[in-house]
């Protein structure tokens, strides 16, 4: 084949493939098609890939081939994760995708630098690429390790801590501009790498866990606009419109996140959510009252609408499957039951609904906020697993509470409220939850998963009741 | 020839940003999971530029580099295409007649 032909023949498949993205995500709109969606993705890729290896420039395989290995042994069990880690999975992919990213635009520089090629333009698009590339990885690093909990989740703030994450960042901004002035300074590029990486770390240090599905949203921007830029570096618009599309994705998903919270996103990334709450955190307290399995279960059974909202301890307690017996056997009962969830419950975007997806628990049951809240004056029994900020009346009337004017679910008003938790002690936020002090709410002490098994177990009229 | 492409490539983006903002609006936020890990997956398609790295050896440090970043997308590619899939089985309609 000539090599024009071929060149024809390479785009041509960028050009299906970029088609054939544009399809996986229109697919993937609904829970029908979606699985569509995936094979136009893998259909795409696999022919982006091999017009790729076609291509005349590409003259050795064996380097590519052990990277694909390399690739697959690790991605393989990544996929495989426990649902409970997908936004731990979700943070080191946007790592996978920053570092890619960096290393490409590194190797241009370099590449460029010995040929004489670097017109101002190059040098710009590979600053841009390097910098959001290695911020991307050391960022998303950070919030797996948070999400992990490797590293402490409570944020952690230090004098003129924005001024200093600022600086970092003008830093290696100008230097980059240096080098597109003159990219001959070889010796600054070794400085934007590692000013971006400290970067990414201070970025993420101070954000708490609560805030965690926006951070993990706004990487996935980061992760895509870096692919943006490796596409302008490389000329290759397949990179581009892929990049624009999770660029624009993870901004998307940013904006619903901050909404859901009533937050702006300076707020998300230069507020330390935590510390101000550690201050608010106080007033007098009012006694709780505490419930056994067996009580809950009495009053479950009595009811005839019951709404259960799923949070964060119920992704910890890994008690989704008790939640699904619970639901069967108060289904069995002739007694509705439906689930609510808050945008920001859990630890990154459709975090409850894949969980109780897991569970079998049909979707056509999973409600979202702004369509149940109307409902709750008319339920009989909510059952609050792990969830707080998200049910916390404060929001609603406290002007003080840090967590003032977030939407939240208005349990509040059912007629009675069980919640499972723990122990007293207040979540990430620290805030004091006034929902458990509330007339119509008893509480039922204990792990997740343990109560909601005792409680189906109860309800089943079984033995063995703790 | 140069200028004409670099304007060509930003209006590529443009478009694309804009069905982006289009296209995900639609999803349902149901889905929301399993959409992070497909566009992950997809924005992964910077395997393409890591093969020409890699594969034309033009110096023993860009060959090492575009060899990691061809394992680090590969990596992306594969685990966020199956659990995308693995995620979105998942998902089920009550039975009807339950």
């Amino acid at each position: 084949m000539s090599p024009e032909l071929i060149e024809h023949l390479t785009q041509a498949s960028y050009l299906l493939a970029s088609g054939l993205f544009i399809f996986s995500l229109r697919w993937l709109s609904r829970p029908e098609t979606a699985r569509r969606g995936v094979a136009a993705g893998v259909a795409g890729m696999a022919l982006a890939v091999v017009g790729t290896l076609l291509h005349p420039e590409v003259r050795h395989f064996e380097w590519i081939a052990i990277a694909v290995v390399v690739g697959t042994i690790i991605g393989v069990p990544l996929s495989r994760v426990a649902l409970t880690a997908v936004p731990q999975r979700t943070a080191l992919s946007h790592a996978f995708g920053g570092l890619a990213a960096g290393l490409v635009g590194a190797a241009k520089y370099s590449l460029w630098l010995d040929e004489g090629a670097l017109t101002p333009f190059r040098m710009f698009a590979i600053a841009v690429e390097v910098i959001l590339g290695f911020v991307t990885l050391t960022g998303s690093l950070m919030a797996a390790g948070k999400l992990q909990e490797v590293i402490p989740t409570r944020p952690i703030t230090y004098r003129n801590q924005n001024f200093i994450n600022l600086l970092l960042l003008a830093i290696a901004v100008g230097a980059g501009l240096w080098l597109v002035v003159d990219p001959t300074k070889w010796q600054l590029f070794p400085v934007i790498v590692a000013l971006s990486l400290l970067f990414g770390v201070l970025l993420i240090i101070p954000i708490g866990g609560a805030d965690m599905p926006t951070v993990i949203s706004l990487l996935n921007s980061y992760a895509g606009l870096s692919a943006v830029a490796m596409g302008f570096v490389l000329e290759n618009k397949v990179l581009i419109i892929a990049g624009a599309l999770d660029g624009s994705s993870g901004f998307i998903l940013s904006v619903i996140m901050c909404r859901a919270m009533n937050r702006s996103f300076t707020n998300v990334l230069f507020g330390a959510f935590g510390q101000v709450q550690a201050v608010a955190a106080h007033g007098e307290q009012k006694a709780v009252k505490s419930a056994t399995a067996q009580d809950a279960a009495d009053l479950l059974e009595t009811a005839s609408q019951v709404v259960v909202v799923p949070g964060y301890g119920m992704a910890v307690a890994q008690a989704q499957h008790r939640v699904r017996e619970l639901r069967d056997q108060l289904a069995k009962r002739g007694i509705g039951v439906r689930f609510a969830i808050h945008p920001v419950a859990g630890r990154m975007p459709g975090h409850m609904n894949v969980l109780l997806a897991e569970a079998e628990i049909p979707y056509d049951e999973l409600v979202e906020m702004d369509d149940i809240n109307p409902d709750f004056p008319q339920t009989d029994v909510v059952l609050v697993v792990g969830a707080n900020d998200v049910v916390n009346p404060a929001a609603r009337h406290d002007k003080t509470s840090p967590i003032f004017g977030m939407p939240i679910l208005d349990v509040d008003k059912a007629k009675s409220v069980i919640a499972i938790k723990r122990s007293m002690n207040p979540g990430f936020a620290g805030i004091d939850n006034e929902l458990y002090t509330a007339d119509n709410t008893v509480m039922v002490f204990g792990d997740a998963k343990a109560v909601i098994g005792d409680v189906v177990k109860a309800l089943s009229g079984g033995s063995g009741i703790h | 020839m140069a200028g004409l492409d670099l304007w060509a490539m930003a209006f590529v983006f443009m478009l694309a940003t804009f069905i982006g903002f289009d296209v995900i609006r639609n999803v349902s936020r149901l889905l929301h999971t399993p959409l992070m890990s497909l566009t992950n997956a997809i924005s992964a398609i910077a395997v393409v530029g890591s093969i020409i790295i890699a594969g034309e050896q033009k110096s023993t440090f860009s060959t090492v580099l575009g060899t990691v970043a061809v394992a680090a997308s590969v990596t992306n590619i594969v685990s966020g295409f199956l659990i995308t899939d693995r995620m979105l089985r998942m998902f089920k309609r009550r039975e009807p007649g339950k």
